[in-house]
């Protein structure tokens, strides 16, 4: 089996988010994830100086990996400089490449992340694109999102933007051959490789939960990770 | 003797920033939500200070959203960064100023990595050699818009035709600031005060006469956490966080809410719809919500641009109370006009008129 501290370590966020925590537990009363998940980010820090491979296995496959908001605030307050947030984004990561995002409901949702996120990325050169974000999905917009995106041409155009529009500008069409570069970046750094193993990874728990899963957002597999939570995650 | 100490103290909250020759990189959340803030601060850079700004036409996202939601390798993000470094430097530029707050965390973050990890620097410059036959220098300053607002934050103030004053008391508006938090949490020295004493907003809400509140949550999140608002299942996250500031600040009836991250005044805005339609509850005065504005659009206000032509439209929660209290004038009847006057549809009404 693998060393799984070791193949943490390799990440720098780690070298960077840890140096021998004394388990003060600052970092958890700062989180703001703590106050709403059942999550402690002083236990995260201890699990993981134990070494003990099973225990980290377990927190691989854990809920409690993706509970955390990346905020960073830990960072500030931690008195011997480590910030849980990037040990965190270093188990998430090591949660991808060996497939064990796939055993929790929060992890599955990397695959709604991958599709949406990911997709415009390397489609768009935006994370976010206007016409994808629909008050279907992300109600809270509400009815003035509704009006520009009913009449955003219009109102793009009146905020100075260019879009879809060749040169400069707000939303502008990204050239050709910059869409290139960056797809090239993805192959050459591994971002197309992981976006593989959590499709591939998906697909085989969608068999297992007997959920349809097809490449668009319109499937069982899809509406289930993007808005069912079965466990309870509130904090105590 | 005291006194010098503090004022040695408090230069090491200050930082350098850049004074012109801008190399502008925008956000992907301030283009798609608030296009009017970005036109806002270069026409105000251009226009009212007379500095130099580009901006290349082939520069993309930074992918910091796509990395904080944990989809892309370190490698691939620090890539990135490096192609945005590289086009920067074929334009002839120095001074990196990023519209958003997370691209500015993460230039930040991926500098500091280099800076401590010498051998990330090179394999970054080889994948982008590989991936892409371009070659890179680090900038050699990074300020985010909003430090660049607060440098020039007087030249602003002088030449402004109103001020956040009450026109009718002359007394100042009740400002609450929201710091986004990838401004100065993680490396305090890279931010106008720091963590501890954020000064980038609250140097140009004092300059432009507005008084700083003061309140218990001032510096949690907003609540976006990334995976935490863009899946449905997870939001409850993102709008208890707000709802908690929310909470804290309003006991001290503040007018206003002003922010220096795109994604904050996002979710400071849709989130008080969200719970007044959920709960009833509103937080401003005379059944309202508290209107929440980027620090472009307030810059644009106090030198009189025209309110939608800065984009107050988009909001949610309605402007219009502050521009009567400050005495900005706008025509209702154009709120909701295209461009060159054309006439379109309107929103649609909520329960409650925030």
């Amino acid at each position: 089996m693998d060393n799984l501290y070791e193949k943490l370590s390799q990440d720098i966020r780690m070298q960077e988010g840890l140096h021998a925590c004394m388990n003060c537990g600052v970092c958890t009363a700062i989180c703001p994830a703590a106050e709403i998940y059942n999550y402690d980010p002083r236990i995260i820090c201890d699990t993981i100086q134990s070494k003990d491979n099973e225990e980290i296995e377990a927190l691989l496959k854990s809920e409690t990996i993706w509970y955390c908001g990346e905020c960073m605030s830990c960072k500030t307050r931690c008195p011997r400089g480590n910030t849980v947030g990037l040990i965190i984004m270093a188990l998430r990561a090591l949660s991808q490449e060996l497939g064990y995002f796939a055993e929790s409901e929060k992890g599955r949702q990397q695959l709604f992340l991958k599709r949406v996120i990911g997709g415009w990325i390397v489609s768009k050169g935006y994370c976010l694109y206007l016409e994808g974000i629909g008050t279907d999905l992300y109600p809270e917009q509400g009815p003035v999102w509704d009006w520009i995106q009913e009449n955003y041409r219009d109102v793009f155009a009146r905020l100075g933007a260019n879009y879809q529009g060749d040169g400069p500008g707000i939303l502008r069409k990204i050239p050709d051959e910059a869409m290139a570069e960056l797809n090239s970046i993805f192959k050459t750094t591994g971002a197309f490789d992981r976006f593989e193993k959590i499709e591939r990874f998906s697909q085989k728990k969608a068999e297992q939960m007997n959920l349809t899963l097809d490449d668009t957002l319109a499937n069982e597999y899809i509406g289930h990770i993007y808005s069912k939570t079965e466990k309870n995650h509130n904090a105590l | 003797m005291i006194l010098a100490g503090k004022k040695a103290i408090w230069n090491d909250y200050q930082k350098e920033i850049a004074d012109d020759k801008y190399y502008y990189v925008r956000s992907c959340v301030r283009q798609n939500f608030f296009p009017g803030a970005e036109t806002t601060f270069l026409r105000i850079m251009r226009e009212v200070l007379g500095k130099d700004v580009y901006e290349h036409p082939c520069h993309t996202s930074c992918s910091g959203i796509g990395y904080h939601s944990d989809l892309l390798p370190l490698e691939t993000t620090m890539t990135v960064v490096a192609r945005q470094f590289s086009l920067m430097n074929e334009s002839g530029y120095k001074n990196l100023v990023p519209s958003c707050i997370t691209s500015f965390g993460l230039y930040t973050e991926i500098m500091d990595t280099w800076h401590h990890f010498p051998e990330t620097l090179e394999k970054t410059r080889k994948l982008l050699k590989e991936a892409t036959g371009r070659t890179f220098e680090i900038p050699e300053n990074v300020s985010h818009a909003s430090d660049v607002f607060y440098k020039f934050r007087k030249d602003i103030a002088a030449k402004s035709k109103f001020k956040l004053i009450n026109k009718n008391t002359g007394k100042p508006l009740k400002v609450v600031e929201h710091i986004g938090c990838h401004y100065a949490k993680m490396f305090p020295s890279k931010g106008v005060g720091g963590a501890e004493y954020p000064h980038v907003l609250v140097g140009m809400i004092e300059d432009w006469g507005g008084e700083i509140v003061d309140y218990p949550e001032r510096r949690h999140c907003c609540g976006f956490g990334f995976r935490q608002y863009l899946v449905g299942a997870n939001r409850g996250y993102s709008v208890t966080s707000s709802k908690k500031k929310f909470e804290s600040m309003q006991p001290y009836q503040p007018d206003m809410i002003i922010t220096n991250c795109p994604g904050c005044p996002m979710f400071l805005d849709k989130w008080q719809y969200t719970l007044s339609e959920m709960e009833g509850k509103v937080y401003g005065k005379d059944g309202r919500g508290i209107p929440v504005f980027t620090f472009e659009e307030v810059a644009g206000l106090m030198l009189g641009f025209d309110p939608w032509d800065i984009g107050l439209q988009v909001h949610q929660v309605g402007c219009e109370p502050i521009l009567d209290k400050i005495g900005i004038p706008y025509d209702p009847e154009k709120k909701y006009d295209g461009p060159h006057g054309k006439k379109l549809s309107k929103p649609m009404a909520a329960t409650f008129n925030l």
